[in-house]
């Protein structure tokens, strides 16, 4: 504020006020656009009701051995498999050693059910839903871009860096399951 | 050009009354009657008023979609199935649009070669080229969210892919990718999100346009001699020569267009996507637009997530960055032995890439026998991909830069005046 205001010198020997006016302007203007850009970038986030995170119920006696169901869970599909002795061998006596994602097979059932495994049946890289079958380790496959996951969901080659997520779950009785 | 005066002279009273008031049909004059055209441009000039006819019939026929289409996972399809059945005339417009955005592709894949064969990014023109590359990578979002808005399978799991390509950002990603969908995977919000977008886009390409139209006014067109117009003689009107012979090669497009439209308004798609979305079942092959197949090989060139997502989104950042890569002081590559043949090899590579990006990963490129376990070996489309993704790089990143340094060029023609009468007394 070099300038003299109105030709006048108390103008130039008073740069506070006009200060002020610039400053106050600005800091509204800024605290004015944070408060409208709040709300708009918000509103694009799940909403309550999409929030409301379901669970569901399964009864996994359901589910014949080598077999699996898919059932959908908060928009997603959900594997329910019930495992072969032989498929639940190969996943507990796998070496670790290679894996990506290493995690032994225990971690990833519940002890005394080692013949279900519940998984998110959404592929760890893009989010395709990985086939049973066509499998090299026996697992599933993902058409997407080749991710191939084992008898334990465990990824052991393609793109996807991850496990195949298994959710949070209890056994309420024998077989039955809830989830979420 | 900003240098040449306006000679528009308004002749009745109501276009003075404008004139004084609002000097729009003088701008209109100025810009595409009087406008100088260097007098050697080629039919390669013709598909930026290509693009503009693009634009305006995506437009045109998407506001008519919208009027009949319905956004909500459970009537999207059904709705799609209405327009094309039972809606009048719904087919029509329907094959239009659809077909219309491969058409759109198209047309900006010509004019981006054609300007990167002449030079057209160079001073003066860099910013004209990045807005160019905006409208690009707007068009590109644009396509992508409108061939979600069909709800079949290709639609469904293209939208889980690429909004999952965000989730690899380390930290924000999955919170990104949350916000993006509307939730935690892809359903009726994000769906709705991408009509609404789907719909904004184009205005906002429009708006582009303005400005990319605006910038070439201000420095004026590239020629296929690269030479800058130094005189009149250099130069003719734009109208009749320029609007007659776009006009002339709109005529040709539309007849390719209509090919599609009338004979074979399917080839371009997906069978899959005829079958409605299904988030428990990806199809066995999942394969993205034509239009983004090179990207797309990119993508899956790469063994690991996020290098392959940063080197899919570099592939379209180093078109923006061409401008400064090119270290050459000749801007036409006609005059440019060596480089020509780097650009045409640089073709090739796009087209492969996308033949590659259509193709399983595993699948033989071509077979040379089997090996001790009867599994066939040769040579892999990954591997292909991944060749290709280099020179990709390499073409902008070492070649541009460094063989600008080396050339030779051949000798460049005073004027572009020059180059036309020699080119005539040859024949
Ligand atoms: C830059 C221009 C545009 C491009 C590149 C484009 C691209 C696309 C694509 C690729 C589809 C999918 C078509 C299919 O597979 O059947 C589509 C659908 C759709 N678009 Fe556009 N579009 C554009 C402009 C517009 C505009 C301005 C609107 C106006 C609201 C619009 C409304 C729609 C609607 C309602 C659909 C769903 C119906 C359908 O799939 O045909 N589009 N768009
Ligand atoms: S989404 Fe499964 S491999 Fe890419």
């Amino acid at each position: 504020m070099s300038e003299p205001v109105n030709g006048t010198v108390e103008g130039h020997d008073d740069p506070s006020r006009r200060d002020f006016i610039y400053i106050a302007a600005g800091a509204a203007a800024v605290g004015a656009v944070a408060a409208v850009a709040v709300p708009l970038i918000g509103q694009m986030n799940p909403a309550a009701d999409t929030l409301a995170l379901a669970s569901i119920e399964y009864d996994v006696g359901k589910v014949a051995e080598g077999q699996q169901v898919v059932v959908k869970w908060r928009g997603k599909p959900l594997f329910v498999r019930h495992r072969t002795a032989a498929e639940i061998q190969e996943a507990q006596g796998a070496d670790l050693g290679g894996m990506k994602d290493p995690q032994p097979d225990s971690d990833r059932v519940k002890a005394g059910k080692e013949q279900y495994l519940v998984l998110v049946g959404v592929c760890t890289h893009l989010g395709c839903v990985p086939n049973m079958g066509g499998s090299e380790f026996g697992g599933w496959f993902c058409p997407c871009h080749g991710s191939d996951y084992d008898t334990s969901g465990r990824i052991r080659k393609g793109p996807a860096p991850k496990n195949l997520e298994v959710p949070e779950y209890a056994f309420l009785s024998d077989t039955k399951i809830k989830v979420g | 050009m900003s240098d040449h005066p306006s000679t528009y002279t308004p002749k009745s009273g109501i276009e003075k009354w404008l004139d004084a008031r609002l000097p729009i049909l003088r701008l209109a004059y100025d810009s595409f009657v009087d406008y100088p055209t260097p007098k050697n441009l080629n039919y390669w000039w013709t598909f930026g008023g290509i693009l503009s006819l693009c634009l305006g019939i995506q437009i045109i026929s998407g506001i008519v979609l919208a009027m009949h289409y319905v956004p909500h996972i459970d009537h999207a399809f059904d709705s799609l199935e209405r327009i094309r059945r039972d809606v009048n005339g719904g087919w029509l417009i329907q094959f239009v649009h659809s077909n219309g955005a491969s058409m759109f592709f198209f047309a900006v894949y010509i004019h981006m070669f054609r300007g990167l064969y002449y030079g057209s990014y160079k001073a003066p023109r860099e910013v004209l080229w990045l807005l160019g590359c905006v409208i690009y990578f707007l068009m590109i979002a644009t396509a992508f969210m409108g061939y979600v808005l069909p709800w079949g399978q290709m639609s469904y799991y293209g939208a889980v892919v690429i909004t999952n390509l965000i989730g690899a950002i380390p930290l924000v990603g999955p919170s990104i990718l949350t916000w993006l969908q509307g939730g935690f995977s892809v359903d009726q919000a994000t769906l709705n999100r991408f009509f609404s977008l789907h719909y904004l886009l184009p205005f906002v390409i429009a708006g582009v346009v303005v400005l990319h139209v605006w910038a070439l006014h201000v420095v004026g067109q590239n020629n296929p001699t690269g030479v800058e117009i130094k005189s009149k003689e250099d130069t003719v009107p734009f109208t009749p020569y320029a609007t007659v012979k776009d006009a002339a090669a709109m005529i040709l497009f539309l007849m390719l267009f209509s090919v599609f439209v009338f004979f074979m308004p399917d080839a371009l798609g997906h069978a899959d996507n005829y079958v409605k979305a299904n988030p428990l079942q990806t199809p066995a092959h999942i394969v993205p637009e034509w239009y983004m197949l090179p990207f797309y090989a990119i993508l899956r060139a790469i063994p690991d997530k996020l290098i392959g997502v940063i080197a899919m989104f570099a592939a379209i950042a180093v078109i923006f960055a061409l401008p400064w890569l090119d270290t050459s002081k000749v801007k036409s590559m006609r005059y440019r032995p060596v480089m020509r043949w780097f650009f045409v090899l640089f073709v090739i590579t796009c087209c492969l890439l996308g033949w590659c990006g259509g193709q399983l990963p595993e699948d033989l490129v071509f077979s040379l026998g089997t090996d001790d376990h009867g599994n066939a070996i040769g040579l892999k489309v990954v591997l292909l991909s991944q060749i290709l993704t280099a020179y990709y790089f390499a073409f902008f990143l070492i070649i541009m830069p460094w063989i600008g340094l080396k050339e030779e060029p051949l000798p460049v023609p005073a004027s572009i005046s020059e180059a036309v009468l020699a080119n005539h007394a040859k024949h």
